[in-house]
């Protein structure tokens, strides 16, 4: 009895089909998720440990490294004076920001209408780029009457060319086919940019927004140590200087552990914004599996 | 120039008009390559015609002139019955399906399928029944949410078809559609398509390389030569009978790729391409 046995009816047709595509989502154990957060605090909170044994044991004095716990008391009891200097730092940073992007979306759009624009203007762009732009921060307070607007003006300079530089990668590197599509079906400029050059580019700004909201900080801070700015008004660089003088460490300590956390939220904050729009569709939001 | 053996350009010996109808039509590209030469082509209405040609024939670039995607150097494209627009291309009368899916990645099925409908000002709520239709068309209507990273290559393809077929075109353009298909899904598709050309009655233009594509799909099939491109010969192709599974093993069908294969070989030796 020897018969060849064919596999079943249908399993030949299956093979063909390919609209059963089963889309599961990727799931990460419990125990990994858990993990992901003990590993970095954890290390965090030895890393506070051993600071706070350095100091204790060998006796530093405060003036040299205040130990964690002067940062957290100076942190409390300065606060009033922080609390202003951070909001001036805030909103620098971010109005330089919002500034930047809209200035070098809408620059990077003009830039790539005409070969001729982008002959004539990138020029500018880059020597704007190459330029240590602090090193305008004299010739700025000069010009400029009010030190708050220099501090501004330097910190959108530094933010801009990110923007710009990605955007016009981004609007530059659209699909050829889909080009053509838009083409085929008639689509008018306006269009194009709206729905196809636009979403196409998201990548590319969500790039250029992340390297812009860490510069446009540390330009504000860069920028107000340049200006000189001192007394009411003045953002936590200047507080930063001013413990510094007064060897107040802890309180220096308290205005560097409050930029930081600045630094870390516009970081979150971008990245968050960067997954909101990416997560659906782009490789770099997309965990790889293999 | 050895033109003994090129067939005679096809100059619509029917009554009715032509879909669109290529008259004396050359490309030179900038860098001096002459794509094509002296092309003259009518396709009439519901005919299945394929392009096939070796590589460097010019058959994509025939196509993408008849869509309007670049001008040709000399000669002309005309459409008979169809209203044309400003910019010379008829109104809403051509989808192009391109040899990659061409989606946008952003954008999920249902959106990618309203395109061609929102560029014409369709909003999202009117355009739905007709893209809902199209997308059922090509056995995707399930899928109107996914987005095109999460369908598989062959998926992605009968979007593209869908897209193409959302303005109930005349004409439909194929560039090597499935060439980057395995074999399987490409039957597959093969069949999908003929069932929308029969369902439809929409005319296509069907550029392969495949002589098994050609002949199990078309009702002409226009041989082109490489180098220059040109039309080498023009064969008329008579089914008896469904096309389907068993007509994939059947006699008729050998016989076909036979005499498909045959004047293939013999265009390719025409021309003075490298092969």
């Amino acid at each position: 009895m020897s018969e060849i046995v064919h596999n079943g009816p249908g399993s030949a047709d299956e093979a063909g089909t390919d609209s059963a595509v089963a889309i599961l989502r990727p799931r990460t154990s419990g125990t990994e998720k858990v993990l992901r957060i003990v590993v970095p605090v954890s290390m965090l909170v030895a890393a506070v440990i051993a600071w706070h044994l350095a100091v204790v044991l060998n006796n530093i004095p405060k003036y040299i490294l205040p130990a964690p716990y002067d940062v957290v008391l100076s942190l409390w009891n300065d606060w009033p004076t922080l609390l202003p200097a951070l909001l001036v730092t805030l909103r620098i940073t971010f109005t330089a920001l919002i500034l930047a992007l809209v200035g070098g979306v809408a620059m990077a759009i003009i830039l790539v209408q005409s070969k001729w624009i982008e002959l004539a203007l990138f020029p500018y762009a880059v020597i704007l780029q190459v330029t240590p732009v602090i090193a305008i921060a004299p010739l700025l307070l000069i010009y400029v009457p009010d030190t708050q607007a220099v501090l501004l003006i330097i910190a959108f300079l530094v933010a801009f060319f990110p923007i710009l530089s990605n955007m016009v990668a981004g609007l530059k590197s659209v699909d050829h086919n889909l080009l053509n599509l838009y083409d085929l079906y008639g689509a008018s400029r306006w269009q194009t940019l709206l729905y196809l050059k636009l979403p196409a580019s998201l990548p590319y700004f969500m790039a250029g927004l992340r390297i812009a909201g860490g510069l446009a900080l540390i330009a504000a801070v860069v920028a107000e140590f340049a200006a000189g700015t001192a007394g009411q008004g003045s953002g936590l660089a200047f507080r930063l200087l001013e413990s510094q003088y007064r060897l107040n460490i802890p309180r220096l300590f308290a205005a560097l552990l409050l930029l930081t956390g600045t630094g870390i939220a516009i970081f979150g904050l971008t990245s968050f914004i960067a997954w909101l729009g990416l997560h659906r569709w782009h490789e770099s939001a997309i965990k790889r599996e293999n | 120039m050895t033109d003994i053996t090129l067939a005679e350009p096809r100059t619509a010996p029917t009554t009715t008009q032509p879909v669109v109808s290529m008259r004396n039509v050359s490309k030179v590209f900038s860098n001096g390559t002459l794509a094509l030469k002296d092309m003259s082509l009518d396709v009439g209405r519901g005919e299945f015609l394929s392009l096939l040609g070796p590589s460097g024939c010019g058959k994509s670039t025939a196509l993408r002139i008849i869509a309007g995607l670049g001008a040709p150097s000399s000669g002309s494209i005309a459409w008979p019955t169809s209203k044309i627009n400003s910019r010379g291309l008829p109104e809403g009368d051509v989808g192009f399906v391109f040899q990659e899916p061409t989606l946008m990645p952003w954008q999920t099925v249902f959106g990618n399928v309203h395109l061609p409908l929102r560029l014409e000002g369709m909003n999202k709520t009117a355009a739905r029944p007709r893209i809902m239709e199209s997308l059922a068309s090509v056995g995707l209507a399930d899928f109107a949410g996914a987005y095109p990273r999460e369908l598989s290559g062959g998926m992605k393809m009968r979007v593209s078809i869908a897209r193409a077929l959302v303005t109930k075109p005349k004409l439909l353009l194929m560039d090597e559609p499935f060439a980057a298909l395995d074999e399987i899904t490409r039957q597959k598709l093969n069949d999908d398509v003929l069932r929308l050309w029969k369902q439809t009655g929409v005319t296509v233009i069907f550029v392969t390389h495949s002589v098994f594509e050609s002949a199990y799909l078309s009702s002409r099939i226009v041989v082109m030569r490489a180098r220059p491109g040109q039309v080498f010969s023009d064969l008329s192709l008579q089914h008896t009978g469904d096309r389907d599974s068993e007509y994939r093993t059947s006699e008729e069908y050998r016989a076909t790729t036979e005499k498909v294969s045959h004047a293939l070989h013999e265009a390719i030796h025409a021309g003075g391409g490298t092969h």
